[in-house]
């Protein structure tokens, strides 16, 4: 594999792990906190898988990019050297917010991963395979509950729609291509963000209106997480994250 | 005033400290009904019990049932049904069951067959022979 080949594919990497990273971490801020008890357990069970798909991708960055072991790379990194986008760095709000962002990220992702699957980068390709069954629950658990909210009644319904609103430019977002990308695409590495954003504004645009939600229209993606420009709330988030493990960096787990 | 915690996460979502006037309370027909969740561990192998979900449909029960139930070890398979939709014998009628245990004859350990088989091994063989 040529240089800037392999620096766009491990920067592709990168950014996939930060974005499951961040994201599982968020979701794991409703764990104790959750709506009903059965609920809780299902959503910190997201949560853990999102972080453990992480570990996995770093694994990966680390065997076959030379990268740090992955609680070095998760935990010590600054702020600027991450490329979570904006979407998964936001508060986890209320319920209705994490449910739609929950929906949009793991529909996201579903794809991302099913395209992977076939990627010609063979390491990838197996670990978007390993992928598929949490990512099939975590589906099947969002939209039930979207489908759920929209049948409940007005305030739920009005609830979930707000959600959609406010989480849809930044949930555009996370298809932010990494530098070089075309060179991937070429080599039938990866898609390209902009074609998995066109499969996902079919397939979510018209589960939102089979749902009888409405559809965001004329709304620009909010960019910059996987150049390293963050939100106020990365910071605060990875100091809670890392906090224990920089007590002592060099601790056995 | 907040409730204060030791856990970033409760001060993270500012429950009032008002006990006098907590923030929501469930009126009696806002709980969610129960399901039973059935588990089954190898393709062929019956489904057994393994508890209840609260869940406000079924598709969301079995939602939830793969996550308190199915979490850990070997799943192929999970059922749901509603709770109520359970036909159930009533306790006060468990004497229909009280002579049972003693009807041993109908136990197979009651029946006398490995003669029987023993003999007609025996007798195969001889027609063998």
């Amino acid at each position: 594999m040529q240089d800037n080949t392999h620096t766009a594919l491990q920067n592709l990497i990168l950014q996939i792990a930060d974005n499951e990273l961040i994201m599982g971490h968020r979701n794991s801020e409703w764990t104790g906190i959750g709506p009903i008890i059965e609920e809780d357990i299902a959503f910190a069970s997201i949560a853990q898988d999102q972080v453990g798909q992480a570990w996995n991708l770093f694994q990966l960055l680390e065997k076959e990019f030379g990268m740090a072991d992955p609680d070095q790379v998760a935990f010590t990194r600054n702020e600027k050297d991450f490329k979570s986008s904006h979407f998964v760095e936001m508060p986890i709000g209320e319920y209705d917010f994490s449910l739609v962002r929950h929906y949009f990220f793991d529909t996201a992702q579903l794809l991302r991963f099913e395209g992977l699957s076939q990627s010609s980068f063979d390491p990838l390709a197996k670990l978007a395979r390993k992928f598929h069954g949490e990512i099939k629950y975590h589906v099947f658990h969002a939209q039930t509950w979207m489908k759920q909210l929209a049948e409940g009644n007005e305030v739920s319904k009005a609830r979930m729609q707000t959600a959609i609103h406010e989480a849809f430019a930044a949930a555009l977002g996370m298809f932010e291509s990494v530098p070089d990308e075309q060179l991937l695409i070429d080599q039938h590495i990866f898609e390209g963000e902009e074609s998995l954003k066109n499969k996902w504004m079919q397939l979510v645009g018209s589960q939102l209106i089979t749902w009888g939600y409405e559809l965001p229209s004329n709304v620009a993606p909010v960019l910059g997480g996987g150049k390293g420009y963050h939100t106020e709330y990365l910071q605060p988030l990875l100091d809670e994250m890392g906090e224990v493990f920089r007590l002592d960096p060099s601790a056995e787990w | 005033m907040n409730i204060l915690s030791l856990d970033p996460r409760i001060n993270r979502i500012q429950i009032d400290a008002d006990t006098e006037n907590p923030q929501a309370i469930l009126n009696e027909l806002e709980n969610w009904p129960t399901y039973e969740v059935f588990h089954q561990k190898k393709r062929g192998t019956q489904h057994e019990h393994v508890g209840i979900v609260h869940a406000p449909s079924p598709e969301l029960a079995l939602a939830f049932a793969k996550e308190q139930f199915a979490r850990r070890g070997e799943t192929v398979n999970l059922w749901v049904v509603k709770s109520e939709h359970v036909m159930a014998t009533e306790y006060a009628d468990a004497d229909v069951f009280a002579t049972t245990p003693e009807k041993t004859f109908r136990d197979p350990a009651a029946y006398s067959v490995k003669d029987k088989i023993d003999q007609w091994v025996a007798k195969q063989k001889n027609h063998a022979g």
